[in-house]
């Protein structure tokens, strides 16, 4: 009877889960076999520093004040690089139309691009870092800061995927990412950034807890919509 | 061959001298404009701290307030346009956003030269000049978004996605430009002639939105009727 078991049909969530097991492995085999995304994001954002580096040494004599802007440029700007990636080889390779025709409806397909890029700027930000924390001697290896990159990652993740399917779909391509996603993220750069430098600075977390509320805000507002939008998105692929 | 009947051609020139309700409603604008323009800079009272500088806030804030309205317009009319795919919404989302570029650039700009009069600085991140600042560089991503776009479909399904989530984003910016700089103390009460005065100025600019939204949204039909006719034309030679 074990055939049988096999046949019987499975419970939607399990459904559910598989499509989005299935989609989310493909980005990231894919990935993993050209690491293209990954690695220009992780040499851009060491690129940032490194520049940063040049540019503050000669003009400030405390760090601490530059370094929360630092990170987050760098994030951001490598981030940004990385986003448009997970689409633009969607359509290089044409394969975007057969992703739509896979029996999973658009929001599986948000949320599997969701999660692959947020992978792909996390690994990215595992190696930015460790390489600033030392280039600019800022302790931000600690749970409550890696805690609040989390936040801000993946409500820049959330808007970046739709920004990312459009973007790609329009004349300007990679060029029209960061004008449309760079004025929309402000509430969360300013708090990463004001978050990060309060904890960086090692005041306790109840001190960063209203910017802390702000990124949670601004990463449910950002799911949300950009979850009901990304059908729309799409439509030029259907 | 068709020509024109003289009944036809006398009917046309009659219609020149006729005055529709759109001229009326301009006529209206314009004397708005014109008497809070002169309340502004006679009838209100001089500010005691900052001078004669201030009497900018009358075209000030009614500019800003009225590019809020077209944000709004543009959210409004591309979340209609996304249910009913009705391109009539398209337009009014278009030209609400290309005028609200237009008055907020305006905004910023007589800010700055408040700004220049009061503070001695034409700029300051300070958060109701961040959260317009912001706004103003949606507007910016929106109409490059639209130029970018492939064809007509794809410019008015974007610039309507764009415009949710931009309105979606408002609550957002504000709350952190607000956090971010520290929430400021507003003047409470005003005295009652700059009250109206900025009362009817806000009217007045908001009936000139309306306004030039009308001729805008007509240029746009002309404009589709060109290029039908254009077309049709081109199929015939």
């Amino acid at each position: 009877m074990g055939s049988q078991t096999n046949l019987a049909p499975r419970s939607t969530k399990t459904a559910y889960l598989r499509q989005l097991g299935a989609l989310l492995w493909k980005d990231l085999l894919i990935e993993l076999r050209s690491r293209d995304a990954v690695a220009a994001m992780m040499v851009f954002g060491v690129l940032t520093l490194t520049v940063f580096n040049f540019a503050f040494e000669l003009r400030t004599d405390s760090v601490s004040l530059v370094a929360p802007g630092v990170l987050w440029v760098a994030i951001l700007f490598a981030g940004t690089l990385g986003l448009g990636r997970t689409f633009s080889h969607e359509r290089e390779r044409g394969s975007m139309e057969g992703l739509l025709l896979c029996p999973a409806d658009h929001g599986t397909i948000f949320v599997a691009k969701f999660i692959a890029n947020l992978t792909f700027i996390g690994a990215a930000e595992v190696v930015i870092l460790p390489i600033y924390n030392s280039f600019f001697d800022v302790p931000v290896l600690r749970p409550e800061v890696v805690g609040v990159i989390i936040l801000a990652t993946i409500g820049f993740a959330a808007v970046g995927t739709i920004f990312g399917a459009m973007a790609v779909n329009t004349r300007a391509k990679e060029v029209m990412l960061p004008v449309l996603l760079l004025p929309i993220v402000t509430p969360l750069i300013i708090g990463a950034v004001r978050a990060t430098g309060i904890l960086i600075d090692g005041e306790p977390l109840s001190e960063a807890w209203t910017w802390i509320k702000l990124l949670i805000a601004v990463d449910v507002v950002y799911l949300i919509v950009s979850f009901l939008m990304f059908e729309f998105a799409l439509e030029d692929w259907g | 061959m068709s020509t024109v009947s003289p009944t036809a051609l006398s009917k046309h020139r009659m219609k020149r001298f006729h005055i529709s309700w759109g001229d009326l409603f301009a006529l209206a604008t314009f004397t708005l404009l014109a008497i809070s323009l002169g309340m502004g800079l006679l009838y209100a009272p001089t500010e005691l701290i900052q001078g004669e500088p201030q009497r900018i806030f009358y075209v000030h804030l009614p500019m800003a307030i009225a590019s809020y309205i077209a944000f709004l317009l543009v959210a409004g009319c591309g979340a209609i346009y996304l249910w009913k795919r009705n391109p009539a919404y398209d337009v009014v989302a278009r030209s609400a956003a290309e005028l609200g570029f237009f008055f907020l650039t305006l905004v910023i700009i007589s800010g700055g030269l408040w700004g220049q009069a009061t503070w001695g600085t034409f700029w300051q991140w300070e958060p109701r000049l961040t959260f317009t600042f912001v706004l103003w560089l949606i507007f910016v991503a929106y109409i490059m978004l639209r130029h970018a776009s492939q064809d007509r479909h794809q410019a008015a399904r974007f610039g309507a996605i764009l415009g949710i989530i931009g309105f979606a984003d408002v609550p957002l910016i504000f709350a952190s430009v607000y956090i971010w700089r520290g929430i400021h103390p507003e003047p409470a009460t005003m005295p009652q002639e700059m009250f109206i005065t900025f009362l009817l100025a806000t009217l007045a600019f908001i009936s000139l939105f309306a306004y030039l939204l009308v001729l805008r949204v007509r240029w746009d039909k002309t404009r589709e009727r060109i290029d039908e006719l254009r077309t049709i034309l081109e199929e015939q030679t």
